[in-house]
C-alpha cells in the first residue's frame, strides 16, 4: 500500500461526501416528498421536519386521486405493470435475437454483414419522431397500434442495436481457438455457442441487457404516440399528476419512487454480477 | 502401407478463389501412422493454414484431406477424430489445468477414476502436477501452453495436431519435455503433425520434415536427407545452423581441371576426376551455378585453397564462428576450439568439393550434392 497523509485520507473523504450528496440529494428530496401533502411541500422555507403520510402511495395503489378540488380516477399502477412487461418482453426478444445475431457478426464474415450492422446501429441515431409519424399510420393501417406486440416490436429500434453492438464486442474478445478446442473435442456448432461462447460472454450480455431495460424502461415518446391509456407505461402515465387544480408533488414523488424502484433493484443485483463476472477475468484465455 | 494421414493438392485461398491470397499450393503429403511430422517453415509460409485445413478451421480451397483413409475435408472438426494444441493455448477459462485437460475426455465416457489417473499421468510428465488446481488466468504463458498441450495429448485420436508446442517454454524444460513428448507420442504409437519455426525442434522430434515456404511443400523427408541432400536452394540454406554459405560460380574445364570462378578474380579450381562425370558435364553444360557449402565443412588451411579475410570470429562457448570476406560475400566457418584469428587477418580456405552442394542459378533446384548428381 502506499502511503497517504491524513490531510490526503480527509480530502478525498470530503470530495466523496460532496459528489455522493451532489448525486444523491434530489433522489433523497424526492423520497422525503413522497411522505408529504402538497401543503407541506410547497411551505416557505422548506424544511425537512413533518409528519410523515402515506396518502401519497395509498392514493397512488388504490387508484383514487384526491386533489383539493375532487377525487380523480388514476391507473398508475397499471401503467407501472405496462412499464415492467413492455420493458421486460423487449428486452427478452431483443437477447433471443440480438445475441445469435452478434455472435454471428463477430464470428461470420459475410457478403454485406457489416452493412447490416451498421444499418441496425444507425435506428440509434435517428430521431424517434422521424421514424414515428410514418410508423402510426403504418400501425393504423396493419391494426398494430395501441397492441402490446406493436409496441415490443417498436421497441426493438431502443433494445435490439444496444444489444446487438455490445454483445458483438463481447464475442469477438473471446478468442476462436477457444471456440475451435472444444469442437475439435467433439462438439456441435451450436453446443460450442452454448457452451463455451454464451457463458465467457455472459457478463456482457447481462451488461447490454440491463441497459436495455432502462433504455426502454425509460422511453416515453413511442408509448405516448402510439399506445392508449391502458397499455402507457409510467414514463407517460405521470402525465395524469399535471391536474387541471394543479400538480400534485407529492403524489408524483410516489409514483417515482415506485416507478424508479424496480430498474434501481435491478440494477444493484446485476452489478454484483457483472462486477465478479469481469473481475475473473473470464475472456482473455 | 497405413496411411493416417493424406493430402492430396490442397489448395487455400484466402478470398476468393484465384485471386485471394494463395497460402497454401498444391500441397501432397502422405503420413504414416506412428509418425511425427514437423512442418517446417518461416511465418507465413502456409504451415499453420495447412495444419488447420487438417483440423477442419479453414475450408480446403482445392483438394482432399483423408485420415485413416477417409475423406474428412467436408466434416465438420468434431467427427475427424483428431486433437490440436493451439498456440494461443486456448484454455476454457472458467476451469482448473485439471478440469481443462479432463474436460478434453469428456466425450470419451470413461469412468472417473481412469480420467482421474490419466489427467495425473500427463500432468507429472508436462510438470504441471502442482499447478493442477489453479485457473488458466493465474498461471503463466509456459504453464498455459503445457496445460493445452496435456489436453491434446490426453486424448485418444487419430491423429495429433500441435501447433507450435513448446514456443513459450524456457530451454531447458523444453530440451526435457522434448524427449518425454516423444516418447509418449512413439510408446502409444500416436500419430502427430507439429507446426514449428524451430528447427532444432523439428529435428528432434520429428521423423520426418516437410518444409514449406510460399505455400509450397518444399521438401519432405528426414531430417538427415533434408540436411544433406537439399532439394533446392531454399531448404539448403533455410534448415541449418548457422546457414549454408551459397556463392554464384561459373565453371570453366581447362587445362584438364575444372575451374569455378567465384567473381572478383577468385577461383577455385580442382581435378578433373574430383567430380564424377556427370556431374561435370552437367555443371559445365549449365556453365553458371549456385555452390553451396555447410559452415562446418569450411576448413582453414595453412598453404593451399583461397584467400579470405576474417571479418568477425565469435566464440560461442563451445565452437567458434568465423564470418570472413570470400568473393565479394560473406564466407562462415565454425570450429570446434577457439580460434586464433582476428577481424582483418587473411585467410586460406579450403572447399572440399565433396561437400559442396550445387544448385541451378534459375529455378534453384540441385544439380548435385558432393560427387553425386541428383537425378
Amino acid at each position: 500500500m502506499e502511503h497517504t497523509s491524513t490531510l490526503e485520507k480527509v480530502l478525498r473523504a470530503s470530495a466523496l461526501t460532496a459528489v455522493v450528496i451532489f448525486f444523491m440529494f434530489p433522489i433523497f428530496w424526492i423520497i422525503l416528498m413522497s411522505f408529504q401533502t402538497n401543503e407541506t411541500i410547497l411551505r416557505v422555507p422548506p424544511s425537512m421536519i413533518f409528519e410523515p403520510t402515506l396518502s401519497n402511495y395509498r392514493g397512488i395503489i388504490t387508484g383514487q386521486l384526491e386533489t383539493n378540488a375532487a377525487t380523480l380516477e388514476i391507473n398508475f399502477m397499471r401503467n407501472l405493470w405496462n412499464s415492467v412487461f413492455l420493458s421486460v418482453s423487449s428486452v427478452a426478444v431483443a437477447l433471443a435475437l440480438g445475441v445469435p445475431a452478434a455472435y454471428a457478426f463477430a464470428r461470420h464474415k459475410f457478403r454485406g454483414s457489416e452493412d447490416i450492422a451498421f444499418t441496425l446501429l444507425s435506428f440509434r441515431f435517428a430521431p424517434p419522431l422521424l421514424v414515428l409519424l410514418p410508423l402510426t399510420l403504418y400501425f393504423q393501417q396493419i391494426g398494430l397500434a395501441d397492441t402490446y406486440f406493436g409496441l415490443v416490436w417498436v421497441y426493438q429500434l431502443i433494445c435490439l442495436p444496444l444489444i446487438l453492438w455490445i454483445v458483438r464486442g463481447y464475442f469477438e474478445d473471446i478468442s476462436p481457438d477457444i471456440e475451435y478446442a472444444y469442437r475439435i473435442a467433439g462438439h456441435s456448432w451450436f453446443a460450442t455457442f452454448r457452451k463455451i461462447a454464451l457463458p465467457l460472454a455472459g457478463p456482457g450480455i447481462a451488461a447490454a441487457g440491463l441497459l436495455a431495460f432502462i433504455f426502454a424502461w425509460n422511453n416515453f415518446i413511442f408509448a405516448l404516440v402510439l399506445a392508449s391509456a391502458d397499455k402507457q407505461p409510467v414514463t407517460v402515465g405521470a402525465l395524469a399528476f399535471i391536474t387541471a387544480s394543479g400538480i400534485q408533488y407529492g403524489q408524483i414523488a410516489a409514483g417515482i419512487v415506485l416507478s424508479v424502484a424496480p430498474t434501481l433493484a435491478l440494477a444493484l443485483y446485476a452489478q454484483r454480477y457483472l462486477v465478479e463476472g469481469l473481475s475473473l477475468g473470464a475472456v482473455k484465455g | 502401407m497405413d496411411t493416417a494421414l493424406s493430402l492430396k493438392n490442397v489448395d487455400k485461398f484466402y478470398g476468393p478463389i484465384g485471386h485471394g491470397v494463395h497460402a497454401v499450393r498444391n500441397v501432397s503429403m502422405d503420413v504414416k501412422k506412428g509418425e511425427i511430422v514437423a512442418l517446417l517453415g518461416s511465418s507465413g509460409c502456409g504451415k499453420t493454414s495447412t495444419l488447420r485445413m487438417i483440423a477442419g478451421f479453414e475450408e480446403v480451397s482445392a483438394g482432399s484431406i483423408s485420415i485413416a483413409e477417409q475423406e474428412i475435408h467436408r466434416r465438420p472438426p468434431a467427427k475427424r477424430n483428431v486433437a490440436m494444441a493451439f498456440e494461443g493455448y486456448s484454455l476454457y477459462p472458467p476451469l482448473t489445468v485439471r478440469e481443462n485437460i479432463a474436460f478434453a475426455l469428456k466425450s470419451a465416457k470413461l469412468e472417473p477414476s481412469v480420467v482421474a489417473a490419466k489427467v495425473t499421468e500427463i500432468a507429472r510428465m508436462l510438470e504441471i502436477e502442482d499447478i493442477l488446481d489453479r485457473y488458466p488466468s493465474s498461471i503463466s504463458g509456459g504453464q498455459q501452453q503445457r496445460t493445452s498441450l496435456g489436453r491434446a495429448l490426453i486424448r485418444d485420436a487419430a491423429l495429433h495436431l500441435l501447433d507450435e508446442p513448446m514456443g513459450q517454454l524456457e530451454p531447458q524444460l523444453r530440451a526435457l519435455l522434448r524427449g518425454r513428448i516423444k516418447h509418449f507420442i512413439k510408446e502409444r504409437g500416436l500419430t502427430a503433425i507439429l507446426v514449428t519455426h524451430d528447427q532444432t525442434e523439428a529435428n528432434a522430434l520429428s521423423d520426418r520434415i516437410a518444409v514449406m515456404e510460399d505455400g509450397i511443400l518444399q521438401q519432405f523427408d528426414t531430417p538427415e536427407i533434408i540436411k544433406d541432400r537439399p532439394e533446392n536452394l531454399f531448404t539448403g540454406t533455410f534448415v541449418g545452423e548457422p546457414p549454408m554459405n551459397v556463392f554464384n560460380a561459373s565453371v570453366r574445364d581447362q587445362d584438364g581441371r575444372v575451374h569455378l570462378d567465384f567473381g572478383s578474380g577468385l577461383s577455385l579450381d580442382y581435378p578433373h576426376d574430383a567430380f564424377s562425370g556427370s556431374v561435370r558435364d552437367s555443371i559445365v553444360d549449365r556453365g553458371n551455378i549456385v555452390v553451396g557449402i555447410r559452415p562446418y565443412a569450411v576448413h582453414r588451411t595453412k598453404d593451399q585453397g583461397v584467400d579470405a579475410k576474417v571479418i568477425v570470429n565469435q566464440w560461442l562457448g563451445d565452437q567458434s564462428h568465423i564470418a570472413a570476406e570470400f568473393a565479394g560475400a560473406t564466407l562462415v566457418l565454425v570450429e570446434h576450439d577457439r580460434a586464433d584469428v582476428r577481424p582483418g587477418d587473411a585467410i586460406k580456405v579450403d572447399l572440399n568439393p565433396e561437400n559442396l552442394h550445387i544448385f541451378d542459378p534459375d529455378s534453384g533446384d540441385a544439380i548435385a550434392h558432393g560427387a553425386e548428381l541428383v537425378s
